[in-house]
């Protein structure tokens, strides 16, 4: 007698899955990229194309070592490996994603427990990791957006002779005056940016196309508001309050504008895994990176701090959703049994 | 239509599939040779046999009762023998006693007729409805008679007729509500007379106008005066029918976790229900058919079918012209809540709403994979609880400490698992947490 498979209801399910939400934030990922080629020049493809692959290529290696199934059709590897080439520096050594790559994969999210178990964000962790080995590189490689669409200028040594400091770094050793001295006046300054003509590093300059990409994130359901809206809200309030010469003279929107504050709030913070799922939750989860991020700008030994915010936020992501736990329908009688 | 009624958290939108039967009148099934009768059709005792095998019976004549406990009495579809007591094969509980009935084609068909119902008192009418078999048989199979005996402290002031509707492909109460508007309503006002009260409210999706304009007329045509009965469109939402939920919809009640909804007031039927509590009353006829929607890729012809209580789902698709090669699954009920069997050879009872023949397209056997905390189901449980928990806490070997996660609140909606992007078998975890946790 032919017995039909069965399992346990709903027997339909949403057409939503694991795999399109990943190659979906991929898309979202794309165009900063793109656009990266014409602010520091097509190196930023080879360090991006260098460190998807030895993700992919780790991931495979970590799930074979752990004998785990291999994933990386899902696209996860891939959202790590843009992530972490997004946040280094545009002037490094082509193969320096590479290592990175090792610590984000092998040792941040496999050791960790694989996907839906790591405490950190992988990409944040390798670039942390980055930081701490080639100090150099990874603080000093910045390069000035190109005049002209020359994406091959720096391409070689050409690099070495022209590297710069970031925005956020003027403004913490020299002051706003400096600031508009290098960077253009005010106004100028805000759309350059916001198109993204700036150092920085090389997926974070962007900021229009970052936000169009989470917006569309935010729109199809992939992301809620809740984490973007408080971060950046935390860092442009206490900017305003805290970051000028006196109290409420800071420039709030200058401080969204720079540094990774916005990839940081829409592409970083947002990661399932490693940040909150209450809606309360990932309010305060947000204001603690945003006033973190302020503090390490203000008073830290970094002119950037979003990175290690939001690395000292994710750890506490548990432990929120353990404090504000969803709204019951409606209680038993009597009190909680 | 002035705004649609719903409830405010959770929920799901699944692709509705209604379209393949909606439009087709209920047909009745020929009676077959053979029916198979779980004694135990209903929530609480079984039926304890009141024949035996070789006995000769008539339709419509008691053949189970439940000696004491909660239940009803269960009668013979067909007229014919009693050739078997033995064990059917049941889609929750595995193996469970029945009773196997040849039909005698050549016996004369009992006839009905109107009684006045309207002269008899509140417990004699009450009386109908348990003598009559009625259980909820729009799926959770309580029997109807226990909820129209509210506790003396909970008054109960609302009746609620619940035509939502609201799983996929389903539309048996849709064309009951159609076909039997006026005899839904006049079940209506049993169920007032019995309860005590006047106000009632019939809670219709709002995918099905045509049940909501045959509804309204009748309300128009048959409500008497003092008699508050009106017809509620809710919006389309998954589980718009679930019971806490339509009661919040409807009045903005909430029930409490574990508590009945009498706890505020309410008392909720089915509207398939009512007509039979209608058919009970009215006309004296025992609960031993039902409207049963067959669909699915999986099916030759779908339809709206009416059958005998017993008849085996193998009857149904041989008089259907068969399976198509597509079939993959075999669902008794709704896709979100229902039950899927292994095998044909498995009777009707009175609380099968719908047998799907689902093909490998129409449902998803993607393997699962470890929860991402995307946290989207926390957003779809109607009811608050934190499933991404409890599947966590179970492939972690500690299904025992799931109860602070809510698992003894759940009623298994489906809306978590269905929304699940990694296709984690969530209520199946919730179910094991279930057995395993102290409440």
């Amino acid at each position: 007698m032919k017995l039909w498979q069965v399992s346990v209801s709903p027997h339909v399910r949403s057409p939503e899955s694991v795999a399109k939400i990943m190659w979906t934030v991929v898309a979202c990922l794309l165009p900063p990229l793109v656009m990266s080629v014409f602010i520091f020049g097509i190196q930023t493809l080879i360090i991006a194309a260098v460190s998807v692959a030895s993700c992919v290529l780790m991931e495979a290696i970590s799930q074979k070592s752990l004998g785990r199934p291999v994933t990386i059709k899902d696209g996860s590897a891939v959202i790590t490996g843009l992530l972490l080439a997004f946040v280094i520096p545009p002037g490094v050594p082509w193969l320096l994603p590479a290592l990175g790559a090792v610590m984000a994969i092998y040792i941040g999210k496999h050791l960790l427990g694989g996907i839906g178990f790591n405490i950190f964000n992988p990409a944040l962790l390798a670039r942390a990791f980055l930081v701490a080995t080639f100090p150099v590189a990874m603080t000093s490689a910045w390069l000035p957006p190109l005049a002209d669409t020359a994406i091959f200028a720096y391409l070689g040594s050409a690099a070495d002779a022209v590297s710069t400091a970031t925005p956020l770094a003027v403004l913490k050793e020299q002051g706003m005056a400096a600031m508009v001295e290098q960077f253009g006046p005010l106004p100028n300054l805000y759309t350059n940016f916001l198109l993204g003509f700036r150092p920085g590093s090389i997926g974070e300059t962007s900021g229009l196309l970052i936000i169009l990409g989470g917006l569309f994130l935010i729109y199809r359901g992939y992301i809620s508001w809740h984490i973007p809206v408080s971060l950046l809200g935390t860092i442009a309030l206490l900017t305003w309050i805290f970051g000028g010469e006196t109290l409420m003279s800071g420039d709030p929107l200058l401080a969204i504008l720079s540094g990774g504050a916005l990839l940081g709030a829409f592409f970083m913070a947002t990661d399932y895994v490693t940040s909150p799922t209450g809606r309360t939750a990932q309010l305060i989860f947000g204001a603690g990176i945003g006033a973190l991020t302020v503090l390490i700008r203000l008073k830290g030994g970094y002119p950037e701090g979003i990175c290690y915010a939001i690395l000292l936020m994710n750890p506490l992501s548990t432990v929120l959703d353990n404090w504000f736990k969803p709204k019951r329908f409606a209680p038993p009688l009597g009190g909680a049994k | 239509m002035t705004s649609l009624l719903t409830f405010p958290k959770g929920g799901v939108h699944p692709s509705e599939r209604k379209t393949a039967t909606a439009g087709l009148a209920v047909e009745t099934m020929p009676v077959p040779d053979e029916l198979e009768l779980i004694l135990g059709q209903h929530i609480g005792a079984p039926c304890a046999p009141t024949v035996a095998v070789k006995d000769e019976v008539r339709e419509g004549m008691v053949i189970g009762e439940v000696a004491k406990g909660l239940g009803v009495p269960l009668h013979a579809p067909v007229s014919g023998a009693v050739t078997a007591l033995g064990q059917s094969a049941h889609p929750m509980r595995v193996s469970v006693p029945s009773l196997t009935i040849k039909t005698d084609h050549a016996a004369p068909t009992p006839q009905y007729q109107a009684l006045a119902w309207e002269d008899l008192d509140r417990d004699q009418l009450r009386q109908k409805v348990h003598d009559a078999g009625i259980i909820g048989i729009g799926g959770a199979g309580f029997p109807a008679h226990v909820k129209l005996n509210p506790p003396p402290d909970n008054p109960v002031d609302t009746l609620i007729l619940n035509g939502a509707e609201c799983e996929p492909y389903l539309t048996a109460d849709h064309r009951q509500m159609l076909e039997h508007s006026r005899e839904i309503v006049e079940g209506a006002r049993i169920l007032l007379k019995i309860l005590g009260i006047n106000t009632c409210h019939i809670g219709i999706e709002a995918n099905k106008p045509d049940a909501i304009a045959a509804m309204s007329a009748a309300v128009v045509a048959g409500a008497k005066p003092g008699e508050n009965i009106a017809v509620r469109p809710l919006k389309v939402k998954y589980p718009q029918g679930s019971e806490k939920q339509l009661i919040q919809a409807i009045t903005g009640r909430k029930v409490p976790a574990f508590a009945l909804p009498s706890a505020v007031g309410a008392v909720v039927h089915n509207v398939s229900t009512t007509k039979a509590i209608y058919d009970a009353v009215a006309l004296g006829k025992p609960l031993t058919e039902k409207i049963v929607t067959i669909s699915g890729q999986g099916i030759k012809r779908p339809a709206n079918l009416l059958v005998k209580v017993g008849t085996r789902v193998s009857d149904i698709v041989a008089y259907l012209g068969g399976t198509t090669p597509q079939l993959a699954k075999i669902v008794m009920g709704g896709p979100m809540m229902g039950f899927a069997v292994s095998t044909l050879d498995i009777p009707i009872t009175k609380t099968t709403s719908s047998v799907l023949f689902l093909a490998e397209g129409e449902i998803d056997s993607t393997p699962h994979s470890p929860c991402i905390r995307c946290g989207w189901c926390l957003e779809a449980c109607p009811l608050g609880l934190e499933p991404k928990e409890v599947g966590i806490y179970v492939e972690a070997g500690r299904p025992q400490d799931t109860g602070p996660f809510g698992v003894f609140e759940c009623f298994e909606c489906g809306c978590c698992a269905y929304v699940c992007p990694a296709k984690r078998p969530l209520v199946q975890f919730i179910r094991l947490g279930k057995m395993k946790a102290k409440r």
